[in-house]
C-alpha cells in the first residue's frame, strides 16, 4: 500500500490524475473540493447501491445526511469550525452566541481567525443577526459581503490570523487569544487529552464533510470501492468517534456511538451533529464556494492588506 | 589508387599507418565522450528537476486549454466568427458543447475556467450540464430560460477569451486587471486588487531584511576574519550551530519568543519598561517576519562576507593608517571597497532568498507580513488555479532575474564571490 500524507489530499490528486500516473486508490478530501473534482472528470463516480444498507435495512441514500452523498464521493466524518474559549478567561459571563465573538468591549480579548474568507464572512453575517438559512443568499450579493467585511472591521485589530489546524489550541493555550474558530476535533483533543480549560461554543458553528473518493484511473479501483463501502458502513463510521469528535455521516451511525478511547468520556455531546449542538448551525455550502472561493478570496486578501 | 595515396609522406603517421591528425582527434574525442558521460547523471537530473518542471511552469501560465478543448464547437464558432455577437449558431455550438461536456463529466472544467475570469459563473455551467439534456431549439431562448445568466455580456466576452488555449489572462490577472464585458482588460475593483501590491511589499520586505542582515552580519564577519583561530573557530560555530538547525524549529522558537504572552513581553513586563496592556505586537504582521527570516537569512549574509575578508591583508589598512588616514577613512576608503565582492553576493542570496520565501511568512506574518509566495501556494494548494499561481511565479522569476541583469550592469556579477 502507498500512502500519500498531504494536508490537503485534492492537489496531489489532482496532479497525479493529471499526468496520468495514478499511485492512489482512494483520498479523504473536502466537500468543495470532491464536487469541483467531480465535475471536472478527475474523480470516478461510486455507485451508491454499493454501500451497505443500515442495521434497520434502511437504504444507504437515505440514511447518510444531506450532502453526505454526491456523484464521486461518499462522506466519512462530519466536522465543524466553531468558536472555542478559554473558561479561565470568561468567569461568569462566557460567551454563549456568535455575536459575542464579534463583541471586543464585553468578552475583552484577542480573536483568532482562520487567514481565508470561507467561514469568516459566513460567521460574521451570522454574528450581525443574518439568520443561518440566508446566510448564502446575502453573501451572494455585493451588499452581504460588504455587510460581512464591515462586521469583521470591527474586531480587525484583535484578530490573530491562523493557518493550520493545529494552531488554535495552541493560540488558546498560549493565552495569545482568549477566543478562536477552531476545528473540533482538535479542540476536544486539547480538552480531553490535555485536560486544557477550553470550551466550544456551538452556536453558529459551520458544518462540513470529509469525503472518501476514488481518483480517475486509480490502479484497484474495485478494491477501492468495496474499501469505501466497509468504511463508511454504520458502526465503521460510528466507530471513530471512539478517537475523535468527529461525527458520522450517516444517521444510524449515532445510536453506535459510545465512549472516548479514554473509556469514560461519552461522545455523544461532542458530537458536531447532537442536537442540542444544532440549534444555530450552518451547512456550508459548496457550491457556493466553488463559484466565489476566488473572487472572495481576492477580496478578503485585499481587505487584510489594507 | 593504393598506390598513389601512399605514395607523398607529407602526412604524418602513427605506427599503424592512420594520420596522426586523425587519431589525435579520436582520442580527445573519446576522453571528451567519456568526460560527458560522467556528466550525464547530473544533467538529467537538472533537467529533469530543473528545466523541465520550469518550462512546464512557464507553458502552463500561458496555456490553459480547459474551456478550449471541453467546449470545441463554441471555440470553433469564436474562431469563425471573431467580432460577431452571439447568434442561434453560437448558442446551438454551447448547447451542444454542454450536452457533450456533462456526459463526459468535463462541465465543471470549462465551467472553473470562465469563473476565474467572471466569479459566480461556474454553478452556470454544472447547473445547466445537469439539465442539458432536456434542452431542445430555438437554442438561445431554451438556454436563456434555463438561465437568463447565459445572455451576460461579460460571460460571452470571456468565454471568447478562453476559447483559444494560449492566453494572457493569467498573466493580465496577476496584474490586478480583469476582462471587461467588452472583451477588454480594465483595473480591477479596488476591493480585489492584491497582487501589485503584494509585489511591491514582498519586494520591499526582502530589501529591509538584506539591509539588516547586512548591518548585523558585516562587524561578525569581520570579527571572524580577524580573530585568532581559537575564538573564531568557537564565533563561527556559533553562525553555523542555527544555520544547521531545521528552519521549522527556528520559526517556532521565534514564536515562542516574540508572542504576545512570550519571552520577551514577559520580560518587558517584568522590568517594568512596558504596562501588562503595553505588550508589544512582535509577531503575526510585518515585524514578525522580518524579525524571523533576518535571523534565518543571517548566515548567508556572513559566510560569503568572512570569506572576502579572510583574503584582505591587514597590511593595507596598517599602510593608510601610516600614511595618516583617520580610522574612518581607512574603513571607507581601503576595506569597504574590497569587501564588496561579499557584499553583492551575501545580499544578492539574502535578497533572492527572501523574495521566494514561504513558510516563516505563513507562520509569523499574520495579515500583514505574508509574501507573494504565499498567495502562489493558496493558488496551487487551494483555489488550484494553477495557471494563476504559474502567472506569479514567472513574474517572481522574471523580476529576480531583472534584479540579477541589473546587479551584472552595476557591480559585475564577475565581482562576486560566495565563497
Amino acid at each position: 500500500m502507498v500512502s500519500v500524507d498531504a494536508d490537503d489530499p485534492a492537489t496531489p490528486l489532482k496532479a497525479q490524475v493529471e499526468a496520468g500516473n495514478v499511485t492512489m486508490d482512494v483520498a479523504d478530501i473536502e466537500t468543495s473540493q470532491a464536487i469541483r473534482m467531480c465535475d471536472e472528470g478527475l474523480l470516478e463516480p461510486i455507485d451508491p447501491a454499493l454501500l451497505p444498507a443500515a442495521p434497520d435495512g434502511t437504504l444507504a441514500v437515505d440514511d447518510f445526511l444531506p450532502g453526505a452523498l454526491t456523484d464521486c464521493a461518499v462522506a466519512s466524518i462530519l466536522w465543524t469550525t466553531a468558536v472555542a474559549y478559554d473558561t479561565t478567561k470568561f468567569e461568569g459571563n462566557a460567551p454563549t452566541s456568535i455575536a459575542n465573538f464579534f463583541d471586543v468591549a464585553n468578552f475583552p480579548g484577542k480573536r483568532g481567525l482562520r487567514k481565508g474568507a470561507k467561514i469568516n464572512l459566513e460567521m460574521a453575517l451570522m454574528a450581525d443577526g443574518v439568520p443561518a438559512a440566508d446566510v448564502y443568499a446575502t453573501l451572494a450579493t455585493p451588499e452581504g459581503v460588504a455587510q460581512a467585511f464591515a462586521k469583521l472591521d470591527t474586531i480587525k485589530g484583535d484578530v490573530v490570523w491562523w493557518e493550520a489546524g493545529a494552531q488554535p489550541p495552541q493560540l488558546l493555550a498560549d493565552g495569545e487569544v482568549t477566543m478562536t474558530t477552531a476545528y473540533n476535533g482538535r479542540i476536544f483533543n486539547a480538552i480531553a487529552n490535555e485536560n486544557k480549560p477550553f470550551k466550544i461554543m456551538w452556536d453558529g458553528q459551520v458544518l462540513d464533510y470529509d469525503l472518501f473518493v476514488v481518483p480517475k484511473g486509480a490502479p484497484n479501483k474495485d478494491a477501492a470501492m468495496q474499501f469505501i463501502a466497509f468504511a463508511t458502513d454504520t458502526q465503521r463510521l460510528a466507530d471513530q468517534a471512539t478517537w475523535i469528535s468527529y461525527g458520522p455521516a450517516r444517521k444510524s451511525s449515532a445510536a453506535f456511538v459510545g465512549l472516548f478511547k479514554d473509556g469514560k468520556t461519552d461522545m455523544k455531546p461532542h458530537m458536531p451533529s447532537s442536537p442540542e449542538n444544532m440549534t444555530n448551525a450552518l451547512f456550508n455550502d459548496v457550491v457556493f464556494w466553488a463559484d466565489h472561493d476566488i473572487q472572495l478570496n481576492e477580496q478578503f486578501n485585499a481587505w487584510l492588506l489594507k | 589508387m593504393v598506390e598513389t595515396s601512399t605514395a607523398p609522406e607529407a602526412v604524418l603517421r602513427t605506427h599503424d599507418g592512420r594520420p596522426l591528425k586523425a587519431a589525435l582527434a579520436r582520442a580527445s574525442r573519446r576522453a571528451r565522450v567519456r568526460a560527458f558521460m560522467l556528466v550525464v547523471p547530473l544533467l538529467a537530473f537538472i533537467l529533469f528537476t530543473f528545466v523541465v518542471p520550469i518550462g512546464q511552469m512557464l507553458f502552463r501560465s500561458v496555456n490553459n486549454p480547459q474551456f478550449s478543448s471541453n467546449m470545441p464547437e463554441l471555440s470553433a464558432w469564436f474562431s469563425a466568427n471573431p467580432k460577431a455577437t452571439p447568434d442561434e449558431a453560437a448558442y446551438a455550438a454551447l448547447a451542444s458543447d454542454l450536452v457533450a461536456a456533462a456526459k463526459n463529466r468535463t462541465i465543471g472544467a470549462a465551467g472553473t475556467r470562465i469563473n476565474y475570469d467572471v466569479a459566480g459563473t461556474r454553478s452556470l455551467f454544472t447547473a445547466t450540464g445537469r439539465m442539458a439534456a432536456k434542452l431542445a431549439p430555438p437554442w438561445q431562448a431554451a438556454l436563456l430560460a434555463q438561465n437568463p445568466g447565459w445572455g451576460r455580456d461579460d460571460l460571452w466576452a470571456a468565454m471568447r477569451a478562453a476559447s483559444r488555449p494560449i492566453t494572457a489572462s493569467f498573466y493580465q490577472a496577476a496584474a490586478d486587471r480583469k476582462l471587461d464585458a467588452s472583451g477588454q482588460f480594465v483595473r480591477a475593483d479596488p476591493e480585489s486588487r492584491i497582487y501589485v501590491t503584494l509585489f511591491a511589499r514582498t519586494f520591499a520586505i526582502a530589501a529591509v531584511i538584506m539591509g539588516l542582515c547586512l548591518v548585523l552580519g558585516f562587524p561578525v564577519a569581520h570579527l571572524l576574519a580577524t580573530l585568532p583561530m581559537a575564538k573564531a573557530n568557537l564565533l563561527m560555530i556559533l553562525v553555523l550551530l542555527p544555520f544547521w538547525t531545521s528552519l521549522l524549529v527556528r520559526t517556532t522558537a521565534w514564536m515562542v519568543l516574540l508572542q504576545g504572552q512570550g519571552v520577551i513581553n514577559d520580560l518587558l513586563v517584568a522590568l517594568g519598561i512596558i504596562g501588562e496592556d503595553g505588550r508589544l505586537a512582535l509577531i503575526y504582521n510585518q515585524t514578525g517576519t522580518i524579525i524571523a527570516m533576518t535571523h534565518i537569512l543571517l548566515p548567508f549574509m556572513i559566510l560569503p562576507l568572512y570569506s572576502v575578508m579572510k583574503t584582505i591583508p591587514p597590511s593595507y589598512a596598517r599602510a593608510a593608517r601610516s600614511l595618516g588616514a583617520t580610522s574612518w577613512t581607512t574603513f571607507r576608503r581601503i576595506y569597504l571597497p574590497q569587501t564588496v565582492p561579499g557584499i553583492g553576493a551575501g545580499g544578492l542570496l539574502v535578497f533572492i532568498l527572501a523574495v521566494g520565501y514561504y513558510i516563516t511568512p505563513a507562520l509569523v506574518g499574520g495579515a500583514t507580513g505574508t509574501l507573494i509566495s504565499n498567495q502562489i501556494a493558496f493558488h496551487m494548494e487551494k483555489s488550484l488555479n494553477w495557471s494563476l499561481a504559474a502567472a506569479l511565479a514567472t513574474m517572481l522569476l522574471a523580476a529576480v532575474l531583472v534584479l540579477y541583469w541589473l546587479y551584472d550592469r552595476l557591480i559585475g556579477i564577475d565581482n562576486m564571490k560566495l565563497g
